[in-house]
């Protein structure tokens, strides 16, 4: 587990708020990256795209279609906000993968403010665009009458669970896949089966591949259905 | 393996997983605060408004092409009909002119052969006095030539020929 222990880069004993760690610089190295590639890479501003530009320009439509689907018309102009999630979380998953890197994003703190980020927000907006019919979503008035309490505690929980289902699934998923290529690493020092773990390590880092995008697509997707909820149409 | 003790500063605090430990809770939330502002003003300042612009122009470019190539096409039909109508317009003319042609030819000719047939049946006519002219001197002759070898046939026979008489033999065996 030391890939996830939080250092201070320049020495020091404690770890102070402002204090420049690991973390600072992965999280720098991830602004780089997304720098490089969604300002760098399409500075050609080509009618016809350069490769950068074609995947800058495909991750944009693919979030903006997103967006416009999940959350409808009116969801758009929160469209930027979701972009910076989903590209943070999506090249911090990815520069996780890079040996000896450090994973912002397996950790409960990043995952749990952005979830929490995403919470707040979505709740505020709520609040102040729909006013009180904000809460009308806890009352699912297309159950029967004497179900519609029962089902609005249901509901009640199920909403205050959400930022800690979205925020666990993505530390839990990086962390698991870390740590599942750790212990295989730490098996491939045994001679007789370090083929089998070598090979077993190259397998789940595909699938850790797969998961970084995933779980990246999976925190902005829901991010989408909580934001409908805020400004979307009616719910249920 | 997560609850070894490694060297530095985390370690004091390592209850289990470096994540649950709060101590570093305060600064990777800072630096992430930092990051997502840092990241938002990137997109918003540059990255988004500049893919945006890319895109739209891209679908107005293709807008435009398409367009473009549906006015071509359209002129293509319009100049496949003039060209047609030019065609059909140079046929009927030449038809026209053809026929003029052949209706100009067609009376030159009917007066060519007029003429022609007038100055046939005129040497015909002479011809035909010209042969009468011939036969008639062609009977003389012959008549004149037998009556000379009559008259030496006669005479070398020891006769004593008489013009009268050989005469009248003669045109009496010449028609016969």
């Amino acid at each position: 587990m030391d890939q996830f222990v939080v250092k201070p880069l320049f020495g020091g004993e404690h770890v102070e708020w402002y204090t420049i760690t690991n973390v600072t610089l992965w999280l720098g190295i991830a602004v780089l990256a997304i720098i490089a590639l969604m300002v760098i890479g399409t500075r050609g501003r080509a009618v016809i795209p350069s490769r950068s530009q074609s995947i800058a320009e495909l991750l944009y439509g693919f979030i903006h279609n997103m967006v416009e689907e999940v959350t409808g018309h009116d969801g758009v102009k929160y469209f930027p906000y979701v972009m910076t999630l989903f590209m943070f979380v999506l090249v911090a998953n990815l520069l996780g993968l890079i040996p000896m890197s450090f994973t912002t994003t397996s950790h409960v703190a990043v995952t749990v403010t952005l979830a929490l980020l995403v919470f707040l927000g979505v709740t505020l907006l709520g609040l102040v665009k729909k006013g009180p019919a904000f809460l009308a979503m806890f009352w699912v008035s297309s159950a029967p009458l004497a179900l519609r309490p029962v089902l609005a505690i249901i509901e009640v929980i199920s909403y205050f669970v959400r930022p800690v289902s979205h925020s666990i699934r993505l530390a839990g998923n990086l962390m698991a896949g870390h740590a599942v290529i750790k212990v295989f690493a730490g098996f491939a020092s045994m001679a007789v089966i370090s083929p089998v773990a070598i090979g077993a390590v190259s397998a789940i880092y595909a699938l850790e591949l797969l998961v970084a995008v995933v779980q990246a697509y999976v925190f902005t997707i829901l991010t989408c259905v909580y934001l409908k909820d805020a400004v979307g149409d009616a719910h249920h | 393996m997560a609850t070894e003790a490694h060297g530095g500063a985390a370690a004091e605090h390592a209850v289990g997983m470096p994540q649950l430990d709060v101590t570093t809770w305060p600064n990777q939330i800072f630096w992430l605060l930092v990051t997502l502002v840092v990241i938002y003003f990137v997109l918003t300042r540059i990255a988004l408004p500049r893919i945006g612009a890319v895109l739209a122009e891209r679908r107005g470019t293709i807008t435009n092409d398409l367009t473009a190539a549906e006015e071509l096409k359209q002129k293509a039909v319009e100049a496949e009909r003039a060209y047609n109508e030019a065609l059909a317009r140079a046929r009927a003319d030449a038809a026209k002119i053809v026929a003029e042609a052949r209706a100009e030819i067609q009376k030159d000719l009917a007066a060519a052969t007029a003429q022609a047939d007038a100055e046939i049946s005129a040497k015909a006519s002479q011809s035909e006095a010209r042969i009468g002219e011939i036969r008639a001197g062609a009977v003389a002759a012959v008549t004149e030539v037998a009556t000379d070898t009559a008259h030496e046939l006669v005479a070398a026979l020891g006769g004593k020929s008489d013009a009268q008489g050989v005469s009248a033999a003669v045109s009496a065996r010449l028609k016969g």
